[in-house]
């Protein structure tokens, strides 16, 4: 009796890291552009909770300036902070997260790369619409510059904390309001000095103190988030 | 002659702590009530009226030590996770599950009395001072611990998810703290600290420190018999757990 | 020795309220753990056994 042998297959080039983290990244923005009411979603909801604070403290503009950086980051903070369930959950289900787990790669590396798809689709947006925002508290001019900088700084690492939150979470009963609850003390020191680089810079003072700690928030973010999270998500798999 | 030497890994395995724990609770539990009754001794009734601050001033001698107690709880619930997590011991993820609701009380009443210190002394009870702000927040991350585990089924996903919380906090709570300093320090110009303690008179630094060390004598007493309370839950199965259910 | 009489010692100097709040509340605080502790106790005592039979512990 003849054996069928296994389909001769063409022997596969190994995978690079490089390779299989642009591949994650990419399938992700993918699936977030498919999806593209999720992320507009954000969006708008980021600008509708800006605008609830005008409405409940009253349109004097002199108060509505001294509030407004602090309004923005806190709505940019809560906007940035809806899309994280999303990040491990789908694949959770599908048990894709059980594949990369399995994978060659390094796990942190793959996760980073889920990170920045996700920063992408939300944080980053978050700072190009933030102008409206900033003439919604009329700011001025190299106040609103500081604003979209102080977020695009800022945004990555609530995306890479928010993923740890996310990755505790994973699967987990009640994870939408309990994720917010882990994750938003984090956030303080990001919202600290965000919000105070706007203000310094609408008062005329120097920003660059600020800057440079947002900077190493970003680096101790970029170099802690994607190995606690990939332990966290070791744990919620195994 | 041979060296009597304590094996102490021998407490590792929760029936032997259990059984620890139950001779040890006593001793903590009458010092920490003869501390107390003694730091108050001294705080209320022998220490003198502060200059500046009358008599409210007293409120010191509980509020430091739950602010003290508060922070240094979390650090033994981010030991017992980290020792849970590298050594993968059942009976130290039991530990942090035990000491956290003792923080959670301890960091409770550093705010409340906080806050009725700031009232006489400032005129509101919240005054957002960097040190309120900051056990607001880690009062936050207790919290966030319990909720985890309390919302994960699996009890051993549960233990090592909080347990990384809780390490992930640890890391964060100075990053915090030193934020919300600045941010005090920026909005209210010349630091204004609530709780800055008068320059202390011998009986009231001794009547703090031993409140102090009475503070933290319940929280061992009390965390050692939550930790019993912790261990009959969860070795229900076991035989020797059935005897002590059964005999008590 | 600080104070007159008994009375002065509750009033704390006209902050009675806020030093007594405070330790009272401490009290409290106790009495709920310890309290919560019992009840949790009483709790685990009441729950059938899984005695599974193999144990050797």
């Amino acid at each position: 009796m003849s054996r069928t042998g296994p389909p001769a297959a063409a022997a596969a080039p190994a995978a690079s890291v490089p390779d299989a983290m642009r591949c994650l990244l990419l399938r992700d923005i993918r699936l977030a552009v498919r999806r593209r009411a999720d992320t507009l979603s954000a969006l708008v909801f980021f600008v509708l909770v800006a605008s609830l604070f005008p409405l409940g403290v009253g349109p004097d503009s002199a108060l509505l300036r001294t509030m407004g950086p602090g309004v923005v980051w806190v709505a940019a903070l809560l906007a940035a902070m809806l899309p994280l369930g999303r990040m491990f959950a789908d694949d959770y289900q599908d048990g894709t997260l059980e594949q990369l787990l399995l994978s060659a790669c390094p796990l942190p590396l793959l996760v980073s790369a889920k990170i920045a798809a996700h920063w992408l689709c939300s944080g980053f947006l978050l700072a190009l619409v933030s102008p409206l925002l900033a003439v919604q508290f009329d700011l001025g001019w190299p106040a609103t510059g500081v604003l979209i900088l102080s977020l695009l700084l800022g945004t990555p690492v609530l995306s890479l904390v928010g993923a740890v939150g996310a990755a505790l979470t994973v699967g987990v009963r009640g994870a939408a309001v309990l994720m917010p609850l882990l994750v938003l003390p984090l956030f303080i020191p990001v919202l600290i000095f965000g919000a105070a680089a706007v203000e310094a810079s609408r008062s005329g003072l120097g920003v660059a103190g600020h800057f440079s700690l947002l900077g190493a928030f970003a680096v101790l973010a970029v170099v802690g988030a994607p190995l606690a999270t990939a332990a966290a998500l070791r744990i919620a798999v195994e | 002659m041979p060296v009597h030497r304590i094996n102490w890994f021998k407490y590792a395995a929760p029936q032997n702590f259990f059984a620890l724990a139950g001779r040890l609770i006593p001793w903590f539990s009458i010092a920490a009530a003869v501390l107390c009754v003694a730091g108050l001794y001294l705080g209320l009734w022998l220490a003198p009226t502060d200059a500046q601050q009358g008599d409210a001033y007293r409120i010191i001698f509980v509020h430091v030590p739950a602010a003290w107690m508060s922070m240094v709880v979390y650090l033994a619930m981010a030991f017992w996770a980290a020792i849970g997590l590298i050594f993968n011991s059942r009976l130290s993820y039991m530990l942090a599950s035990a000491v956290a609701p003792t923080g959670a009380w301890m960091t409770f009443l550093a705010l409340w009395t906080g806050a009725l210190w700031g009232k006489p002394t400032w005129g509101t009870y919240w005054v957002w001072d960097a040190r309120l702000t900051s056990e607001l927040v880690l009062l936050f991350l207790y919290f966030g611990f319990m909720a985890l585990h309390a919302a994960i089924d699996d009890l051993r996903r549960a233990d090592r998810s909080a347990a990384l919380l809780a390490i992930v906090g640890v890391v964060n709570v100075p990053i915090i703290y030193f934020s919300v300093q600045w941010w005090n320090t920026l909005h209210q110009g010349a630091s204004v600290s609530l709780t800055k303690a008068p320059s202390m008179a011998p009986p009231m630094l001794i009547g703090m420190l031993v409140m102090a060390i009475a503070f933290w004598m319940y929280c061992i007493a009390v965390s050692l018999a939550r930790a019993r309370t912790i261990i009959l839950e969860r070795e229900r199965h076991a035989r020797w757990t059935q005897r002590t259910l059964g005999a008590a | 020795m600080m104070w007159a009489n008994g009375s002065q010692f509750f009033a704390m100097g006209g902050y009675g309220l806020y030093v007594w709040g405070s330790i009272g509340m401490c009290v409290l605080a106790v009495a709920t753990e310890l309290g919560a502790l019992v009840l949790r106790r009483r709790a685990c005592r009441q729950q059938p056994p899984e005695f599974d039979g193999e144990s050797t512990q």
